[in-house]
């Protein structure tokens, strides 16, 4: 089972993050400090996998961002590195052409959309088509209930 | 700024463009803190928001909060959004609440509430968000309330395929949280019947669960079997056109046929010939392909692939019975060794450790140990590296220890930090374990001191000299090599100590030859004196001592040394007793009674261990070849090394003086052989007291290995052994090992709650056949029943090989007590009952909860608990590291707070913590004060109640 999922970029920002198993805030804060650490000391062409305590860390990148799982032990290594390349392709499917932006400016989206793929630690959907589709229907959701007209937002509150 | 997806929040983004063009830190933080006021008067102010408004605010709040900002407001706005019927203010609400709100807020009745209502709505995306954040989140509350509805949704017609997707993997997250809530028995077939479900996403989602359902009960489940190699069977054999959108990169259904072959591995090779032929067919379709040329260039699709590859090998590992498929699995993995991508030559040999414990495949894992030996020279990746160690580790045998032990010594002169330690201890084992020459082994042994010499621990160095006092025949080799290895102008401090100790014992073995002459011995050693630890200075002067009852030629030289007013007058206590002590004995006693009092040191007592093969289950790639080897060892006593049980001390240690020892109740400090608790060791990882050398790789009790015998053998009411020392390492912990052996691993998890308790003790049949007649009863001794009130639920009486059952008991606690619930389990295993008796880790410090208080209030209490038997004081040596988390850890483990800013010395701690029993509470306020300099403490407790504070003490008193 994944532990937890974490994007940041080569600044060390970390712009996502998603734990499948609960730890108090401040232990979080504390891995993801580790972690970042950890992989940016990585050189290119190393080895995308890493033992950290009794876990194993599976990390790649795209562009200027980091994608790094922690898996157990009995979790297959090279399926996560396809796990985190379906993601980036369903953000990139979605966003067209995604970028670290994209994700800072719809953070909510990039979390709906893992939910569709990911839930519990584990792969729920493996389908490209599935996944944007249950994306699509909420968008439609979103644009059917978004107010219109005289109480439109214009972004001043 | 980027346009938002959807029709998203306009204020949002308009915030988030704000944040990221702060110029500072600080301008940050001022935008943020205006955003914060603004949000909080908007959600106080009397004007009712919106639903829009309120999860814009939400979201900022959400967003913030990512930043990296505490947040202390909103949730009961978000909790608000969960009851709005439009969907996505709900799924705002949902997503604030799945990444915000912990399980144990008191909110999470309302949240419940809310995904109850959801759950039995008629909108499937409204039921989906409620299941999504019970997957995110789910806790034992959410189970008990709702998780009994979720199997109907994973199984009814009427649902549709996402929501029945989301099911299965909800249902799984709260059997997690949950292991003995959910009613699952009834649903068992249709469960399994899932896999063959029309919808491969309901397959791969399923399948998860099902995994999880196995390893809890496997013989319920075992009907999946067939159904999951049939499934893998069409999936294998399907032309990537087949699965469409579930086919990835030309690989057909990857995540699936992984998650299946996972399956697989939770059983043994399939009964039924029909289905193990068509596994090992799907098995064997797999390593074909694996030799096909690829459909693609793309990454993509050679890790998919492979991945599927990787999981097959550990299944093909895991039946350990087709000789045929371990060796081609042994041979695909081969090329990979040299294979361009560093990924798949980490993995190969990762997955080739293993590939080394089958008796099928060793000899063809041992073909490629010049390619792992080159690994381990030229992989860039010290990761990468560190595997190739593993693996040499597990394919030494007698026939290539030489050679691999070679390798490994050359090739730490060079390796790097972070693996040192771990390769000594490697190396260690392996000269052990394969030396047909125990000259060699010394040989090894010194050598990595000399190498390493910082990263020999303690127990590397106590092994040589055990092994050279329990063996006659290397006695005069090991005196000859250190006197030669001490020659070095620099040699480790480690070297002066073995040197020290083996001098002392077998000098005079070579002092014979002029040139290790007793005068040039003891010249040589006291030349390394003065550069010496303290620690090693006791030794040396306990070396001293042995040569005059050696050599009395050069007693004189000796006594001005001892006398010297350097010594004498030493301000370390410990050396100037030495010295004081040993001078007089030199002096009065006569030659008859110098020689019975330093004797040589007696045999260490020798000892079977099965830790080996322990070892080997635990660790496959810790432990190289089979037990059959080891046996031949069994020959060489295995001493324990510094271990306080009476058994470990040397048999005449009232009249013989050991090296190491203090001769008069001193301080102590360089017990070599365990007359005084362990010396804290240089390394965490082999700070508890160890019996054996190889136990350092094992985070395990390391006292329950004794031969089998040993522990059922006597029947008598006593405790097994062993069980006392475990039962004291869950003094700060809830979860772990009480107890394991061949046969049986007995594991435990607790949680508390003021005064309630709920532990669950799982028995897991390391063995591959079933134990029979099984009963673990739960005995209160003493008055135990009248503060405890326990209801255990009853246990299975047959435990399958290779399963795991699991007890549970419900404990009140009703007043204070001091003595442990016994727990005797029996069963019969091969025809002989077994029987064992546990203490049961209910300790009364776990019913303690952590109180936070500041600093006024601390010092109030404080001062009205001031009667002195209110207060209980230990100064204490520190047995282990005195590392500030670990402390921490320890004290949080306890079940106190951990109060800051209150000591004026911020090396102190200070704690309190609320006692709770159903008849009352009891606070406890706790003051620790480690002295690094001396390595002690002062522990501090005061509370209402003196027996509280006696008791507590006691047990605080012995975890630092």
């Amino acid at each position: 089972m994944m532990q937890f999922m974490l994007l940041f970029s080569r600044q060390g920002k970390l712009r996502l993050q998603k734990w499948f198993t609960a730890y108090p805030d401040r232990t979080k804060k504390k891995i993801t400090r580790e972690l970042i650490a950890l992989v940016l000391a990585r050189k290119p062409k190393m080895c995308s996998f890493l033992e950290w305590k009794d876990l194993k860390i599976v990390y790649k990148r795209y562009a200027s961002l980091y994608f790094c799982c922690a898996i157990e032990n009995d979790d297959n290594e090279l399926l996560t590195l396809e796990v985190i390349h379906r993601y980036v392709e369903l953000l990139d499917k979605y966003f067209g052409s995604v970028c670290e932006l994209d994700i800072i400016f719809n953070f909510e989206k990039a979390y709906f959309m893992l939910d569709e793929f990911l839930l519990g630690g584990e792969v729920q959907e493996t389908s490209k088509k599935n996944v944007l589709k249950a994306i699509a229907a909420q968008d439609l959701l979103q644009e059917e209930e978004t107010p219109q007209g005289f109480f439109e937002d214009h972004g001043l509150g | 700024m980027p346009t938002v997806k959807g029709d998203g929040m306009r204020g949002l983004a308009v915030f988030i463009s704000d944040i990221r063009n702060c110029k500072s830190k600080e301008a940050e933080i001022k935008r943020i803190n205006k955003e914060l006021a603004n949000i909080r008067s908007k959600f106080k102010g009397d004007k009712t928001l919106d639903g829009y408004q309120k999860k814009k605010y939400v979201c900022k709040l959400l967003f913030i909060f990512l930043l990296g900002h505490d947040i202390d407001f909103g949730h009961m706005e978000a909790v608000n959004l969960l009851s709005s019927n439009k969907y996505t203010e709900k799924q705002i609400g949902y997503l604030f609440i799945s990444v915000l709100v912990g399980a144990s807020n008191e909110l999470m009745k309302l949240v419940i509430q809310s995904i109850k209502n959801d759950l039995t709505s008629r909108n499937p995306t409204h039921i989906n968000l409620a299941l999504h954040c019970m997957a995110n989140i789910g806790s034992r509350e959410m189970a008990d309330a709702v998780g009994s509805d979720i199997p109907k949704l994973l199984v009814s017609g009427d649902t549709i395929d996402s929501v029945k997707q989301s099911a299965g993997l909800t249902l799984l997250r709260l059997l997690r949280a949950s292991p003995d809530m959910i009613p699952i028995g009834e649903w068992t077939s249709r469960i399994i019947h899932l896999l063959n479900d029309q919808h491969m996403g309901v397959v791969t989602s399923a399948t998860s669960l099902i995994e999880a359902l196995v390893r809890k009960n496997p013989e319920e489940y075992k009907g999946c079997v067939s159904l999951a190699v049939s499934r893998l069977s069409r999936i294998v054999t399907s032309s990537y056109t087949d699965l469409q959108d579930y086919t990835y990169y030309f690989v057909p259904a990857p995540w699936l046929s992984v998650k299946l072959l996972r399956l697989l591995q939770n059983y043994p090779p399939p009964e039924d010939p029909s289905v193990r032929t068509r596994l090992t067919e799907c098995l064997e379709t797999i390593l074909n392909k694996a030799q096909e040329p690829p459909k693609s260039k793309k990454v993509q699709h050679s890790n998919a692939k492979n991945a599927v590859l990787f999981e097959a090998i550990n299944l093909i590992i895991h039946m350990d019975s087709d000789p045929n498929l371990l060796v081609r699995a042994c041979n695909q993995l081969g090329q990979f060794l040299q294979h361009k991508e560093t990924n798949l030559r980490y993995l190969a040999l990762e997955s080739m450790c293993l590939l080394a414990t089958s008796e099928f495949s060793h000899e063809a894992v041992k073909k490629h140990q010049d390619t792992v030996i080159t690994a381990l020279k030229t992989e860039r990746d010290v990761s990468v590296r560190q595997r190739a160690v593993d693996l040499l580790y597990a394919m030494c045998d007698r026939s290539n220890a030489e050679e691999i032990v070679g390798e490994m010594l050359e090739y730490l002169e060079s390796a790097d930090y972070s693996i040192r330690e771990e390769m000594v201890l490697k190396v260690a084992i392996l000269a052990e374990k394969y030396a047909v020459d125990y000259t060699w082994y010394v040989d090894v042994i010194l050598n990595l001191i000399r190498i390493a010499g910082d990263y020999v621990s303690e127990e590397v160095w106590y092994r040589v000299i055990q092994i050279v006092i329990n063996r006659d025949d290397v006695q005069g080799y090991a005196a000859k090599t250190v006197f030669e290895a001490l020659q070095a102008p620099a040699c480790h401090e480690n070297m002066v100590k073995v040197g020290g100790y083996i001098l002392g014992e077998f000098g005079n073995l070579i002092a014979g030859d002029p040139r290790s002459s007793p005068l040039v011995q003891f010249q040589l050693l006291h030349s390394k004196y003065h550069l010496c630890s303290p620690n090693t200075r006791g030794l040396l002067l306990s070396t001293y001592i042995k040569f005059i009852n050696l050599f009395p030629e050069i007693k004189t030289s000796i006594q001005e040394v001892l006398g010297s007013d350097n010594n004498l007058r030493n301000p370390d206590v410990e050396l100037q007793q030495r010295c004081i002590e040993y001078l007089q004995l030199s002096t009065v006693a006569s030659s008859d009674v110098l020689a019975t009092v330093l004797e040589e040191m007696p045999p260490f007592p020798e000892r079977e261990s099965s830790i080996l093969a322990k070892l080997k289950k635990k660790k496959p790639t810790a432990a190289p070849e089979g037990e059959t080897k080891e046996k031949e060892h069994r020959a060489i006593p295995q001493a324990q090394i510094n271990s306080s049980e009476t058994s470990a001390a040397p048999p005449a240690a009232s009249t013989t003086i050991t090296l190491g020892g203090s001769s008069a109740g001193g301080g102590g400090t360089v017990d070599l052989l365990g007359l005084e608790p362990t010396p804290p060791a240089p390394s965490a990882a082999v700070s508890s007291g160890l019996n054996f050398l190889v136990d350092v790789f094992g985070d395990q009790p390391s006292s329950t290995t004794n031969g089998f015998d040993s522990t059922f053998g006597s029947g008598s009411g006593g405790l097994t052994p062993g069980a006392e020392e475990n039962y004291k390492k869950f003094i700060c912990k809830q979860n772990g090992v009480l107890f394991e052996n061949d046969l049986l691993q007995i594991g435990i998890k607790s949680e508390y709650r003021q005064n309630l308790a709920r532990v669950g003790v799982f028995f897991g049949n390391k063995t591959t056949f079933q134990f029979t007649n099984f009963v673990s009863d739960l005995v209160l001794p003493g008055n135990l029943s009248s503060a405890l009130s326990v209801q255990p639920k009853p246990v299975d009486p047959t435990v399958d090989g290779g399963a795991q059952v699991q007890q549970l008991f419900n404990i009140e606690c009703k007043d204070e007590f001091s003595e442990a619930p016994l727990l005797n389990i029996s069963f019969t295993y091969s025809g002989k009952v077994q029987r064992l008796c546990l203490k049961l880790p209910v300790i009364i410090n776990k019913f303690l909860e952590a109180a936070e208080m500041n600093s006024e209030a601390f010092f109030t209490r404080w001062k009205a608990l001031s009667l002195p038997e209110q207060e209980c004081q230990k100064i204490f040596k520190a047995q282990y590291p005195q590392d500030t988390e670990q402390v921490k850890q320890k004290i949080l483990g306890f079940g106190l707070s951990i109060l800051l800013g209150i000591d004026p010395n911020p090396d102190n701690f200070v704690s309190s913590g609320v006692l709770h029993t159903r008849n009352q509470q009891v606070g406890c306020l706790v003051r620790l004060e480690p002295n690094k300099q001396m390595q002690m403490y002062r522990l501090t407790i005061r509370s209402t109640k003196p027996s509280i504070s006696q008791a507590l003490g006691a047990l605080l008193e012995t975890q630092f």
